[in-house]
């Protein structure tokens, strides 16, 4: 990377004065994948992904050149390009300078200190313990991990410097029988973290198959979920999809812009509605909160070089802030936070969600349970679905509970719920404390024009809502 | 050597350098290896547009490599980016190849290793008839007037190509555009359009735009609310595409046959049918994806996987080739269409409206999921242009509404017919790389849609 930008920084000095304002931002990206399905361990696969993104200022706004070729000719060549765009069919501007700074992942146990013969071993032990029974048709349990090195440089001096260390374990176990088909996961594949191999462990991957078989074998035989308005208490791993679909993404300060009206939508949100509008109940808080330690989206800066910290977003139930990086601030005059992301070097950043977290509350799950005497519980997000301005939704989950009388009772299949995002948080009833909580995050999740598909971190407790419309499958 | 994705090199360059690459890569092969090697690429512009101005513009130029180094059964993959020097992307792709080496030699046997002996060379490459992408955006803003258009036009050359140690070489590069827009009113009310294809014509996009601008104005008019419930719908072809992507997801993969986690589960397991009227294909000859995948196997011209509403044939990888018995047709990983056929019916599009009598025309559909996979139940929104229809003329918009349903109710006994003229659909997704999938489908009218929220 010292290389490239050493080019890089030829190519600028030849250029002098007739180059406006500019960034440079270098990715540097392995990804290695290990993975075994019904027995049979699948080919490793593993990727060097490096790059760069050159944006600049010109006459008529910026534009921007991203490239494999690092070159100092090509560099040269992308330097010209952007500029190109710039004088004569530039975007919005300016562009935001990065402050200088150092972030990396804490990591106790680095993914390549274990060989990789020893993560296969522990693969086939695993999946030998995720088969049984004539009925589970299809078992399989992978591991990924991501190494990105990330430089940040602009005209205006700055250089921030970030190293990333991703690890996400999966696991999936179908059984099948009487024309019907039940999947369980290990979380919905969410136990996806910053860290070494110590997340592995931590979220004990290597002793999980056979209750996840169990499980999964359990839903072939079980009722499906009932129809009818009641309370659900959902847990953290269905919980991280409903703050993702139906808080996350109507805060975006782009979509309330109408950037992404043509693809992911637009937001019931309106500016006129922060520091006023009652978002849910005033048990709901909120947090943007990059600064997590392990959490998969915590990082020091964004891919624009602004300083990341944890800042309120909902407070007692009123929103008070939205999700959008400098220039969306600028653009709809509001504040935000240091959101402006890009999924590689290959994209422009822009308003992400990074860790977005529901802050805990003061009831144990038990307590949770208790307040509902007809009710559900459900686990693990499988299904996702809502509408462009993100208010109608409707989720599945992998695994539901009935509640009767206070207490968890049979397990229930096809478990579904709709509601209206504006209303649905409203009824928010319980929140769980602390020992409910769970560090979760996705490394799916898509938005943008042209698309990027981006890392993003939830950590939430379990919940309780009240008057919902749940039902189960065909 | 001059760079790979330098402004003044063309595809003919890019094929030459991949494959000298492969050659250096050969000369250092070891006893019985066999190399397989894939590179894909594109140069390519964004711009993406609000308000009928610049949003974010610029260019990508990506190229990676991937190699599969095989020693009797075992193998592993790996790929780089190429940085566009000859000396750097010698060193990286040779350190690669020791890399996978010392993988491998951790790997166990792979009883589903899978490639193409039976060497099929190919050519496909296009002269690009692309206007400079500076005069493209003009274009688009000089039409678009002071209308809120709203959207992203992507262009610029893709490539892929394939070789192996047996001698196998093929190519396939396009040039093409992908101009996916909406216009919006002061209410928020929206239409959308697109404009695809590998031949840029200026009148053609004032023309689609202008059109877009008119129709604009049927649904400003206030919407309709309407109550859950069983309605008769007309879903336009790009409404359909969103239908037959959700089946997409495992429902032509003989994987997902094999492994229960088909949407069609029932259709293989319990004798549910679709209606007559129903037959898919995976029209490779139709399409803009390459012909050959990336181990090396041909794609057949025409798969057909649905035939008059019955089950047909699946999409086979090469690895599913060897795991279930069933020979490949040369699918992706995924086992998923890259260029899926629909046969029309006899309705005419452009009486649909008195075809429809009274009911929605779904314009598109938004953000579809299963709720019951299993029962080939799905769910989604309607989006944009979605308009209600009484005694064969359009009142106006909706409120979006979310339906939940089964395939089999859709596409089965609920299904009236199939339009006769059908949309070609260029896919629009740019995730990683600009997609070569599309589909070729008609619009679907269908009694007792299901609303529901």
């Amino acid at each position: 990377m010292d290389e490239i930008r050493a080019r890089f920084e030829e190519v600028i000095a030849a250029r002098g004065r007739s180059l406006g304002a500019w960034t440079l931002r270098i990715v540097d990206q392995h990804d290695e994948a290990v993975s075994i399905r019904r027995d049979v361990v699948e080919p490793p696969s593993s990727s060097h992904d490096i790059g760069v993104m050159i944006s600049v200022e010109g006459k008529n706004g910026t534009g921007y050149c991203a490239t494999s070729d690092i070159t100092r000719e090509s560099l040269g060549l992308a330097v010209d390009s952007a500029t190109r765009w710039a004088d004569t069919r530039g975007g919005c501007g300016p562009l935001p300078q990065p402050t200088t700074g150092r972030y990396q992942t804490e990591t106790q146990t680095p993914w390549h200190s274990v060989p990789l013969g020893q993560k296969i071993d522990r693969l086939r032990e695993l999946s030998s313990s995720m088969v049984g029974g004539g009925e589970v048709v299809d078992w399989s349990a992978s591991l990924w991990h991501t190494a990105v090195d990330t430089v940040l440089v602009g005209s205006g001096g700055g250089t921030v410097q970030q190293s990333f260390s991703f690890i996400v374990p999966m696991m999936s176990v179908t059984a099948a029988g009487n024309g019907d088909s039940q999947t369980r996961t290990l979380g919905g594949h969410a136990y996806a973290r910053q860290g070494g191999l110590e997340v592995i462990d931590s979220v004990g991957f290597w002793s999980r198959g056979r209750l996840v078989r169990d499980e999964a074998v359990g839903l072939l035989h079980a009722d499906n979920c009932p129809q009818g308005n009641m309370s659900i208490v959902l847990a953290p791993d269905q919980m991280i999809l409903q703050i993702h679909e139906s808080i996350g993404h109507p805060l975006e300060l782009d979509r309330i812009l109408g950037d992404e009206r043509n693809y992911a939508g637009t937001s019931f949100v309106r500016p006129e509605m922060f520091g006023n509008y009652q978002y849910g109940s005033d048990l709901l808080n909120v947090t943007f909160d990059p600064t997590v330690p392990g959490e998969f989206a915590s990082y020091g800066f964004d891919d624009e070089g602004q300083v990341a910290e944890k800042t309120h977003l909902i407070r007692d139930g009123v929103l008070v802030r939205g999700l959008g990086g400098t220039l969306s601030q600028q653009r709809v005059g509001l504040p935000g936070v240091a959101n402006s992301r890009a999924s590689s070097w290959n994209r422009p950043a822009i308003d992400r969600m990074a860790n977005l977290n529901l802050e805990s509350g003061e009831s144990s799950l038990e307590e949770l349970v208790s307040g509902v005497e007809d009710g559900l519980y459900m686990e693990t997000n499988r299904s996702w679905s809502i509408d462009d301005s993100r208010n109608k939704f409707q989720f599945g989950c992998e695994l539901g509970r009935r509640i009767r009388g206070g207490q968890l009772a049979e397990v229930v299949k096809n478990p579904n719920y709709r509601g209206v995002s504006a209303t649905f948080w409203r009824n928010l009833d319980g929140v769980g404390n602390g020992a409910t909580v769970e560090v979760l995050g996705t490394p799916f999740c898509g938005k943008g024009e042209p698309n990027q598909v981006i890392r993003v971190g939830h950590a939430s407790p379990a919940c309780r809502f009240a008057e919902v419309d749940v039902f189960g499958g065909e | 050597m001059s760079s790979v994705v330098s402004e003044v090199s063309t595809t003919d360059d890019l094929r030459d350098y991949f494959f000298a690459l492969v050659e250096s890569l050969e000369e250092r092969l070891l006893g019985e290896e066999v190399l397989l090697c894939e590179v894909r690429g594109e140069v390519s512009s964004f711009a993406r547009l609000n308000h009928a101005c610049v949003g974010q513009i610029g260019d990508v130029r990506h190229q990676r490599v991937t190699i599969d180094l095989i020693h009797r059964q075992k193998h592993a993959l790996s790929s780089v980016d190429l940085a566009g020097d000859r000396e750097i992307d010698l060193s990286r792709v040779r350190s690669l190849m020791e890399q996978v080496r010392e993988i491998r030699s951790h790997c166990p046997d792979d009883p589903y290793l899978s490639y193409n002996t039976a060497a099929c060379s190919g050519e496909f490459a296009e002269v690009s008839k692309l206007p400079d992408p500076v005069d493209m955006v003009g274009t688009i803003v000089d039409a678009a007037q002071s209308e809120d258009l709203v959207g992203i036009v992507a262009s610029g050359a893709q490539y892929r190509g394939f070789a192996n140690s047996l001698g196998q070489r093929n190519w396939h590069s396009t040039h093409s555009f992908n101009f996916d827009w909406s216009l919006f009113s002061e209410d928020d009310r929206a239409v959308k359009s697109s404009y695809a294809g590998k031949t840029w014509a200026v009148q053609e996009v004032r023309q689609r735009i202008a059109a877009s601008v008119e129709m604009l104005a049927t649904v400003r008019r206030p919407p309709k609310v309407l109550r859950p419930g069983r309605y008769r719908v007309y879903l336009a072809p790009a409404a359909m595409y969103e239908v037959v992507q959700m089946l997409s997801w495992g429902g032509f993969s003989v994987r997902g046959l094999e492994t229960k986690s088909t949407p069609f589960l029932r259709m293989h397991e319990s004798g549910a049918r679709l209606s007559e009227r129903v037959t898919l294909s995976e029209n490779i000859a139709a399409g803009t994806a390459p012909s050959f995948e990336s181990s090396g196997f041909p794609r057949p011209e025409q798969t057909t996987l649905i035939a008059a509403g019955r089950y047909e044939g699946s999409l086979v990888s090469p690895r599913s080739e060897k795991e279930f018995g069933v020979p490949t047709n040369g699918a992706n990983a995924a086992e998923s269409p890259v260029a899926l056929d629909m046969r029309g019916g006899d309705l005419d599009r452009d009486t649909i409206a008195e075809s429809l009598h009274t009911g929605l025309l779904v314009s598109n559909l938004w953000y579809l999921n299963f709720s019951d996979r299993a029962a080939g139940r799905m769910t989604g929104m309607t989006r944009f242009a979605t308009q209600w229809v009484e005694n064969g003329r359009v009142q106006g918009p909706i409120e979006v509404m979310r339906f939940d349903d089964t395939v089999y109710r859709m596409l089965g006994e609920n299904l009236i017919g199939l339009t006769r003229q059908r949309d070609w659909i260029m896919d629009p997704d740019t995730y990683d790389w600009r997609s070569t999938n599309s589909a070729r489908l008609p619009g679907a009218l269908i009694d007792d849609f299901a609303l529901t929220l």
